[in-house]
């Protein structure tokens, strides 16, 4: 066991070190900025043979990745944020040019007003980008799934673009205790990239072709079906992952859950407090639970529902806002998984956190009361809550 | 200069595209690809050229081809030759790639001229060809940044008050130029022998090169097709567009056009001009784009004597 000290962006940048990735195109950004600059040091200092390429906005920095991918290589990028909202156009093109690009991102709240710090709403307002989305809860996890994401993203049967979430500055720029595995151990879990597909003057293809009414349509259904085979092989890589390092992993962490009667669902670092103020509430008998989604997309319906049919309350936490929809983006796929359940929780949404405003225990305290109270008299108050702000 | 037996004899622009006919795209694929010397990948940018060539299940590219987007094929065309780099690295791969990104005047002087700045500026080794037909046709005939002056189109029309875009033609060329790169050019595909030689040269280049190519538009400019070379020849003749390359900073007129003809014949031979001569003759206008392209050669000339 090796265990070094790394902030969540450095987590990430050493995971991709250690991936033997081809090309990294990126463009700086807070909070993103320190998985560029590392990796920059690895390239100056020899480290790697990964061609960097420091690109002139982000929307290029997709491009190149995209270019680079569908030569076979294998690819990474970074961003945040703004940037990633200048990637837009292109997240859609990753995905349904089927490049199994791996990219880091250190979620930023979107202007305006700008503001630097994190929330959610860059990732959410692409969840439909056609991206496989994975959220984690801390530096050790950042690592782990960076280089899962690559083995996930580049199976044949997927062949899908993949996101770390990380949440900005309380992940990225917090440093904690990484176990760090061997090289020789990262190239045995992650064999190098076996394209399905490429740009290849011995053997010339057509890609991004005009698709009219006629083949569009057969195009984004063979994507549905992509993402359909995500938890099969996920599932795979987390088994063999675990193998190597003892950690396992899975679509969601259910944390008190066999017997809780409310519980909290959230993504990411939140997570961390959620089950620290769940654990003491449980102490004093109380039966609360938390589950946290790693996989966001696709979304794990399943194990969602399976997680959830002995409650009687869920708190959903939503990061990030969806303007004019009756719930945030988390808690309306909650609901809609749900539904077709007859033996349902009762469901409240809790907007929380944007621009970086900081949650406590004490608050995450008084989501679990709420959904305690609610879970006895059966009675929402609020279907949308928001926490921590001045009204 | 190449001559016509040195041309491969191989069509790796395969016949039955959708290009309009007298369309200048098609021809200078065809034409493009003759100057190939091994293994090329073509990145296109969205545009006539990519939606007519392409359309699936069918493609006229007997070599690899990609289309990503409309801004990005300096971009894409980076990550391509970045990632050969890193797979020869490796082992993964042992043979030199040309990549050649084409794009249109909106791909390349207005949406894509980030995109390619950045590109030059890092020094890729690829080729860049803008499919110069000077506006936007694929979307309809809307007005770039590489429209002249005078030009009727749907989004610079020639109205009672207005006679078509007001604005000048961008300098694409000295913009390139002023990065620094070792190859910059301009062509017409009238002078076959002349482009192709210019699209092997920028291959050869070690780092980025430029060539705009003059396009003629049968839609756009409003010409019968079957007189489009005649047509790019004329803008030659006439000194409306200077043939010229810029090699390692230093100017050379290709075609010295000893005598040129008035930029009125150029004019009026295209329907998107027809505002200056009926139902009237706007003299005014017609001598301001005369000595704008008076001007611009001077500037050229003068630049290509100081070598």
């Amino acid at each position: 066991m090796t265990i070094v000290g790394l902030t969540g962006d450095e987590a990430v940048a050493y995971a991709v070190k250690q991936s033997k990735v081809d090309v990294v195109a990126a463009y700086p950004i807070t909070p993103q900025t320190i998985m560029v600059e590392r990796f920059s040091k690895y390239v100056a200092d020899g480290e790697v043979q990964t061609e960097y390429v420091c690109v002139e906005s982000e929307h290029s920095a997709l491009s190149a990745c995209v270019g680079a991918s569908l030569t076979g290589a294998r690819v990474f990028t970074a961003t945040a944020s703004q940037g990633l909202a200048l990637m837009h156009e292109m997240l859609y093109i990753a995905s349904g040019l089927r490049c199994p690009i791996v990219m880091g991102v250190a979620n930023r709240a979107l202007s305006a007003p700008i503001n630097i710090h994190g929330d959610q709403s860059d990732m959410m307002g692409s969840r439909d980008s056609g991206w496989i989305q994975v959220y984690v809860e801390n530096a050790q996890e950042a690592y782990d799934w960076t280089l899962q994401a690559f083995k996930l993203a580049e199976d044949g049967d997927v062949q899908l673009p993949v996101s770390v979430n990380l949440d900005g500055f309380i992940l990225s720029h917090s440093m904690e205790g990484v176990d760090v595995l061997e090289d020789a151990v990262v190239s045995r879990f992650l064999q190098l990239r076996k394209p399905v597909f490429r740009l290849d003057p011995d053997k010339p293809i057509t890609v991004g072709a005009l698709c009219l009414t006629d083949y569009y349509y057969e195009f984004k259904r063979q994507q549905v079906e992509a993402m359909l085979q995500v938890p099969k092989v996920l599932d795979n890589v987390n088994r063999e992952f675990g193998s190597f390092t003892g950690r396992n992993y899975g679509v969601l962490e259910a944390f008190g859950m066999e017997d809780a009667e409310a519980a909290l669902l959230c993504l990411g670092s939140t997570a961390g407090t959620a089950k620290a103020v769940a654990k003491k509430l449980r102490e004093q008998g109380k039966k609360v639970g938390v589950i946290k989604l790693w996989l966001y997309r696709p979304f794990p319906i399943e194990a969602v529902v399976a997680a959830t049919k002995r409650l009687k309350a869920l708190a959903v936490l939503d990061k990030a806002v969806s303007f004019g929809a009756p719930y945030g983006a988390l808690c309306s796929d909650v609901i809609s998984v749900l539904h077709a359940q007859h033996v349902r929780p009762h469901v409240f949404n809790v907007v929380y956190g944007l621009g970086g405003r900081d949650i406590e225990p004490s608050d995450i305290e008084s989501v679990f009361e709420e959904a305690l109270r609610i879970a006895e008299t059966g009675a929402v108050k609020e279907s949308v809550m928001f926490l921590g702000v001045r009204e | 200069m190449v001559v016509l037996k040195d041309l491969s004899t191989e069509e790796l622009f395969a016949s039955g595209h959708r290009l309009c006919a007298g369309c200048g795209e098609g021809i200078i694929n065809r034409m493009t690809l003759k100057a190939l010397r091994g293994p090329t990948i073509i990145v296109a940018a969205t545009g006539c050229s990519e939606v007519a060539t392409t359309i699936y299940p069918y493609t006229s590219w007997c070599l690899p081809w990609v289309h990503v987007a409309f801004e990005n094929a300096a971009a894409v065309a980076s990550g391509i030759e970045v990632a050969y780099k890193a797979m020869a690295k490796r082992g993964a791969w042992n043979k030199h790639v040309d990549v050649i990104a084409m794009a249109g005047d909106g791909g390349t002087y207005d949406i894509g001229i980030q995109a390619l700045s950045g590109a030059l500026e890092r020094g890729h080794d690829f080729l860049y060809i803008c499919l110069d037909n000077e506006a936007y046709m694929n979307t309809g005939i809307q007005r770039s940044g590489a429209t002249p002056r005078g030009a009727d189109t749907t989004t610079s029309p020639a109205g009672s008050v207005i006679p078509g875009k007001p604005e000048w033609k961008k300098d694409l060329i000295s913009i390139c130029a002023a990065h620094g790169i070792e190859y910059v050019a301009t062509a017409s595909p009238a002078y076959w022998n002349d482009y192709i030689t210019k699209v092997r040269k920028g291959i050869e280049v070690n780092g980025p090169a430029v060539i705009d190519v003059l396009s003629p538009c049968p839609l756009g400019w409003r010409h019968d097709s079957a007189l489009s070379i005649q047509l790019v020849r004329l803008a030659v003749e006439t000194r409306y567009f200077p043939v010229y390359e810029v090699e390692k900073g230093k100017y050379k007129l290709n075609f010295t056009v000893p005598k040129p003809k008035p930029v009125e014949e150029f004019l009026k031979a295209q329907g998107r001009f027809a505002h200056l001569f009926k139902p009237t003759y706007r003299k005014d206008v017609i001598d301001e784009i005369q000595k704008n392209v008076d001007n611009n050669w001077n500037r050229i000339q003068k630049l290509s004597t100081q070598n």
